[in-house]
């Protein structure tokens, strides 16, 4: 199972380990982990609650994936996707990609996350010092997605 | 019947998470949709007046022309903030 969307946290070490175990052709593993912060726009964020559209999420993640195995040689993806209330230090989202070479697997990590923050359908709301907020997207977040879209075949 | 879901801040907004009803008569696309709801009142005339919401069609995300069949599920939500 490559992608997981789930409320429970995640062990990036036993997951890579599970990545890799057995399999001697890896030469490279990238991975990313994005964390809750304390901090959001100058307003202090005590915790953060998302949401997201089950069964559409899995299938959008799956998309992703499977368009990233297309665009690089790369051997394995996981890609977990948490849900539900998260306190400042937690993880949300892993990705781990595995292939021969570092080049396909930092390309494909990065792809994998620019795509996942336009694509996916979760929405975050955070608990400040000044009421519960929903988190605005970012247009940061859509150029960094625009950029792969020139290198399509 | 088409289903209808509702996500984060628009949930909020609307005070409902979804709904099934009757395919209305000259509903054939995701424009003809919003406008239809807009017109239940205030709270749902953000459906035309927002230009930032996005919807999905049987969870593939669509764009406004994409068309609608009895049948099926229909999402409206804001961009989407995950990762």
């Amino acid at each position: 199972m490559s992608v997981s969307v789930q409320r429970e946290a995640f062990d990036v070490g036993s997951e890579i380990a599970a990545l890799t175990s057995g399999v001697h052709d890896i030469g490279a593993v990238a991975s990313f982990v994005g964390l809750v912060r304390d901090m959001h726009g100058g307003t202090n964020v005590s915790a953060m609650t998302l949401e997201h559209y089950p069964g559409m999420t899995e299938s959008a993640l799956e998309e992703i994936v499977a368009e990233a195995r297309k665009r690089w040689e790369i051997m394995a993806v996981r890609l977990i996707h948490r849900f539900g209330r998260l306190d400042p230090g937690d993880a949300i989202v892993l990705v781990i990609v595995a292939g021969a070479h570092r080049g396909e697997a930092f390309a494909a990590c990065e792809f994998i996350m620019d795509y996942l923050k336009t694509r996916a359908p979760f929405w975050k709301k955070e608990e400040t010092t000044e009421g519960d907020r929903w988190v605005e997207a970012r247009q940061d977040d859509e150029t960094a997605a625009s950029r792969w879209t020139a290198r399509r075949s | 019947m088409i289903k209808l879901l509702y996500f984060a801040h628009l949930r909020e907004a609307l005070g409902t998470s979804g709904e099934k009803i009757e395919l209305p008569v000259g509903v054939t696309d995701v424009t003809t949709l919003r406008s239809h709801l807009a017109l239940r009142g205030e709270a749902w005339s953000v459906l035309t007046q927002s230009q930032s919401l996005r919807a999905a069609v049987n969870q593939r995300m669509v764009g406004t022309e994409a068309l609608i069949a009895d049948g099926d599920e229909i999402a409206f939500f804001p961009p989407v903030t995950g990762g």
